[in-house]
């Protein structure tokens, strides 16, 4: 179901042509990075901390150097020392540790030998030496006074007064408007409350996996499965301290990212040991070395604060937040502070918010990063108001929603958005007033995405049939291809299925940022078009030439260059009549757009979710679940409605189960799919994605990212469905069985 | 890493007693669906692997005179299409189907479940309900143990050196008579019980419980039997202040731990809660007329 505000009529955009991707990857010979093979590979394999927190004494490698099949192995010393000022520090000792280890899974050496086995029995072979530190699990015991420091280099950024001491907040942030205790009096009901959520992982099917082949040229092909090739490139290229024209990154296929693909972890190490060995050289992670080793999203502790009049008008909100990112500085606590308000007119707030360091793996973006968190507080919180003033939760939403004109946290009024009409989107759908059965309750919650621009560039070729190749340099993770292909059948007049849409590599297209902030469709498809509308002008050129006339008197209408001076009729020329002659008329038919996209349209979302509660065993089933979000305009609406539909998956998984479960000594216990449990099919209904479509100013086509907005809701919607069923309000992530039989049965209707 | 390991796949019983008595390193599987997963996760892997797949007797479903006998590797999967089982023992046919996702079922079996000895397991709770044999092979022969005999701990079995089960026996249940199985999982499938529990009801002809058996799964290293709710059971109907009886019997008789599934509380809870309902559908079970063979 689509809500659509007045649009121009498209020819090829908003259609839903099966992607150019698909048979391919439904088939299995779709070609995803642990598929390449290159001849005389060898294997690599990451030898792992065993300690939460440890010096690392020494390594000996000598007996794994000497075993059958070993070609070379690798320690931190093979890369060039970093210091702490370098902005890649994190980063590199994270990919390698230097002199400590921050947490279970943290690589410390790596080995390649001939065959897996060979490269593990040498791993199991190389001795390390650890003085084991005590560690800091958990937010509380980061903080707590006495707190074993992780990093002596870590002087809080933000302290007020300026740090003195090293400590494990890496940094604090502060916004404010208004003036938050006249807004506090000025509420007639105010309300507190807390929560804490545990670290999550991204939880994408395929692990991380690459091929490096160094020559003795000093350069080195990388193949690998990442949401961003260049960035792929240029971050190997810090950690080996080479130039990046040494480095060319091809992209695999990609099985899943969600914002853990955004950096990385192998690349360096296995160019690192082939160079050293020779030989290509394969590495593909373990699920256990997924969870155990790569970026969850951080835990958080929470407390937010919020005033409203009677009337329901919310008039102060006071939030402090502090999210963990692992083991180095996370970026949570910022975008925590940039979102917690952003949806609602609050004249008066105040946000400060913390980033701490703990000894887990070092987190990294998942989908809206941060954003979940903070709106589960607020549309929690909200509910609650709206029961305590007698209003209902959908008109207290509308009657505080930010629209256009608004001011944002950072105070840069909000350009046109969709939030209202996202509410009213649910409002209308017949989810919205159908009844309940027993043990059944109802929740609605909002949320948010700011959205992204960044660099793209794309490259259109014509070809010699009047077909079209389309090159970009982002990822595909969520159908981008398939859009590309639509703005530019739209753009040039040909068919989607007669252009080919590719993900060039780092040396076959322009520089191009990571497929993150839901930016691909938005910025490389504005890149595609400004290429395309290159192209057209070079085709009307091409045209007045094959006419005999000049450029002006040339239109370009549905994909044909019609004349339109007075000099008689002239038949127009469609794309495959002037790539016929392009030979003749100046040549091959390319055309490049680079840019710096800027506008990105936020996205908001509005979701309704019916779960039904065993009272007895605590345990939840979601039985329905509708989802509206702002679109700005649907490129592709089916990987529009697969985008909502898997933000959904992943929220209801974060708010009922999923969760990092630690021992006493820090080391993970739940290390795979098993009993770290995303949900499986069976654990939703279909659900129904309502895209509404308000087009974003800023792009050609009206696009707004849609990756993204769609996990923050259901954490929230699945707590308030919770609350309708049971009368508990759960305040700690996640909502297992466990907790909400706690809730139901001991703790008086809340989680404690 | 499964790759030096050696196969084998005997077709009689005695060939596999033969080989298993020549390769002290050597361990039988039947799916495997344990075994594998647990080799990958870092176990010593066996010298040989002896698949008992291929003996004809191992995945063989019979009746002789009052008795089923089902073969210890049969899969879950034509457990669950076998009509007489699933007419005779509705509860363990549907424990027999909730192992895994479609792919398992067409390997995992009874015996495999039972002898992988996991506290969680499935099937074992309702095995013992049906008082189910399991007839063992070794190097000195076959014996009959009840299989609520074989489990003796986590990973631990009764069973010695070079054994491995062969076949269970199951009597055709007496009139009136119907099983149930309940699990707790956080999803809706391709989970691992946090508790289980299985109930064998008979009812006489007035509708008044005449026998009763209660087991719990994942609440203690071993199945547990819960006598008080059988005694609670017998003489009464199965409702009421019976059933009220039976949850806390159950909740008393579990034992469990807290660890990454679930709280020793909550399991002690919902063991009683799943025992009630387990007994409840039995009952209901065997008070329709045509659910027996």
């Amino acid at each position: 179901m689509t809500v659509t505000e007045s649009k121009p009529r498209y020819k090829y955009v908003g259609t839903r042509p099966v992607r150019h991707d698909g048979l391919e990857k439904v088939t299995g010979r779709a070609r995803f990075a642990a598929d390449l093979n290159l001849s005389g590979q060898l294997h690599g394999i990451v030898v792992r901390s065993p300690h939460a927190h440890a010096r690392i004494v020494s390594i000996d490698t000598s007996k794994a150097e000497a075993m059958d099949g070993v070609k070379a192995v690798i320690t931190g010393d093979d890369f060039p020392a970093v210091d702490p000022s370098n902005r890649n520090y994190d980063m590199c000792v994270n990919i390698m540790a230097r002199h400590k280890v921050f947490y279970e899974g943290h690589a410390v050496a790596a080995v390649a030998a001939s065959t897996r086995d060979q490269a593990r029995a040498a791993a199991a072979a190389i001795e390390v030496a650890y003085e084991v530190l005590p560690a800091a699990m958990t937010i509380d015991e980061a903080l707590a006074p006495g707190a074993p420091v992780l990093h002596d280099h870590m002087m809080t950024k933000g302290a007020d007064p300026p740090a003195t001491e090293p400590s494990n907040v890496s940094d604090i942030t502060r916004f404010a408007a208004g003036d938050l205790d006249a807004g506090f009096a000025e509420a007639d009901l105010v309300i507190e409350r807390e929560y804490t959520t545990k670290p999550v992982h991204q939880g994408y099917i395929e692990p991380h996996a690459c091929v490096a082949d160094t020559g003795q040229d000093g350069h080195t092909t990388i193949w690998c499965s990442s949401q961003g090739h260049f960035n792929v490139r240029s971050s190997s290229a810090a950690m080996l301290g080479w130039e990046n024209t040494r480095i060319r990154v091809i992209p695999a296929e990609i099985g899943g990212g969600f914002g853990g693909k955004t950096t990385i972890y192998l690349e360096p190490l296995a160019v690192a040991l082939s160079a050293k060995a020779g030989r290509p050289v394969k590495m593909v992670m373990t699920r256990d070395e997924v969870f155990r080793a790569t970026g969850p999203a951080p835990g958080t502790k929470l407390k937010v604060k919020l005033g409203a009049r009677r009337d329901g008008t919310l008039v102060a909100g006071d939030a402090y937040l502090i999210y963990s990112g692992g083991a180095y500085a996370g970026s949570g606590g910022l975008l925590g502070a940039m979102t917690v308000f952003e949806s609602y007119n609050i004249a008066n707030f105040g946000v400060e918010s913390l980033n701490v360091v703990v000894n887990t793996a070092r987190s990294a973006a998942y989908r809206a990063p941060a954003a979940p968190l903070t709106a589960f507080a607020i549309e929690t919180m909200l509910d609650e108001i709206a029961t305590e003033l007698g209003i209902d939760a959908l008109d207290l939403r509308l009657a505080n929603a930010v629209a256009e004109g608004d001011p944002s946290t950072m105070g840069f009024p909000f350009a046109r958005i969709g939030f209202t009409e996202c509410l009213e989107a649910v409002r209308d759908h017949p989810h919205y007033s159908a009844p309940l059965g027993p043990n059944q309750g109802r929740g609605l919650a909002a949320g948010y995405w700011f959205n992204i621009g960044e660099s793209s560039s794309a490259t259109v070729n014509l070809n010699e049939d009047g077909t079209a190749t389309v090159v970009t340099g982002s990822p595909d993770i969520g159908g981008s291809r398939a859009s590309m292909a639509l703005m530019a059948a739209e753009e040039l007049g040909i068919d989607p299925l007669d252009i080919r849409p590719v993900v060039g590599d780092t040396e076959a297209v322009g520089f191009t940022d990571v497929t993150e902030g839901s930016r691909a469709t938005f910025a490389t498809g504005m890149a595609v078009v400004e290429a395309c509308r290159t192209m057209v002008a070079e085709l009307r050129g091409r045209a007045a030439k094959m006419m005999g006339t000049d450029i002006d008197d040339i239109d370009w209408v549905d994909g044909q260059a019609v004349y339109t001076g007075s000099d008689g009729d002239k038949a127009p020329l469609s794309v495959a009549a002037i790539c016929a002659k392009a030979k003749r008329t100046g040549g091959p038919l390319t055309a490049t757009g680079s840019l710096e996209a800027h506008g990105a349209g936020p996205g908001f979302a509005v979701h309704l979710c019916d779960v039904e509660v065993d009272p007895e065993t605590g345990v939840v089933r979601v039985v329905r679940y509708t989802a509206s979000q702002d679109a700005g305009t649907a490129i592709h609406p089916s990987y529009v409605e697969g985008q909502i539909q898997g933000g959904v998956a992943q929220g209801v998984g974060w708010a009922l189960n999923e969760e990092y479960i630690y021992d006493s000594d820090g080391v993970m216990e739940n290390p795979g799919f098993l009993d770290y449990r995303v949900p499986v099919a069976s654990d939703l209904p279909m659900i129904d994605a309502v895209i509404v479509e308000v087009p974003n100013p800023a792009h050609p086509y009206g696009v707004r990212g849609v990756g993204e907005t769609g996990i923050v809701p259901p954490i929230p919607a699945v707590a308030n469905a919770i609350n309708d069923a049971t009368g508990c309000r759960l305040r700690n992530l996640p909502m297992s069985p466990v907790r909400v039989l706690e809730a139901i049965t001991a703790n008086g209707g809340s989680d404690g | 890493m499964l790759s030096a390991m050696k196969y084998a796949s005997p077709t009689t019983v005695a060939e596999a007693v033969d080989l298993l008595g020549a390769e002290p390193d050597a361990r039988v599987y039947a799916g495997a669906t344990d075994l594998i997963p647990q080799i990958r996760a870092g176990r010593p892997e066996p010298a040989v692997m002896v698949d008992l797949k291929r003996i004809e007797r191992l995945c063989a479903i019979a009746r002789r005179g009052s008795t089923y006998t089902v073969g210890a590797a049969t899969p879950t999967a034509d457990i669950c299409a076998h009509d007489g089982l699933a007419a005779a023992f509705p509860g363990l046919v549907e424990a027999s189907g909730l192992i895994g996702s479609d792919q398992i079922q067409s390997r995992s079996s009874w015996g495999g479940n039972l002898a992988n000895a996991s506290p969680a397991a499935d099937t074992p709770p309702s095995l013992i309900v049906n008082e189910a044999r399991a007839v063992i092979a070794g190097p000195a022969g076959e014996r009959t143990v009840a299989a609520s005999a074989v489990a003796t701990g986590p990973g631990a079995t009764s069973l010695s050196g070079g054994e491995f089960i062969v076949e269970f026996e199951l009597d055709e249940p007496p009139a009136r008579t119907a099983d149930a199985y309940l699990r707790l999982i956080p999803r809706t499938e391709m989970d691992i019980a946090v508790v289980g529990a299985a109930a064998r009801i008979t009812l006489d002809a007035a509708g008044t419980v005449a026998a009763a058996a209660v087991a719990l799964g994942a609440v203690a290293p071993t199945v547990v039997r819960v006598p008080d709710a059988e005694v609670a059971l017998i003489g009464r109907r199965p409702s009421g202040d019976a059933l009220v009886a039976v949850e806390a019997a159950a909740a008393a008789a579990a034992n469990p731990i807290d660890d990454k599934r679930g709280t020793a509380a909550y399991r002690r809870q919902v063991a009683g809660v799943l025992a009630r309902r387990a007994v409840a559908i039995a009952a209901e079970r065997a008070s329709q007329p045509g659910e027996q063979s």
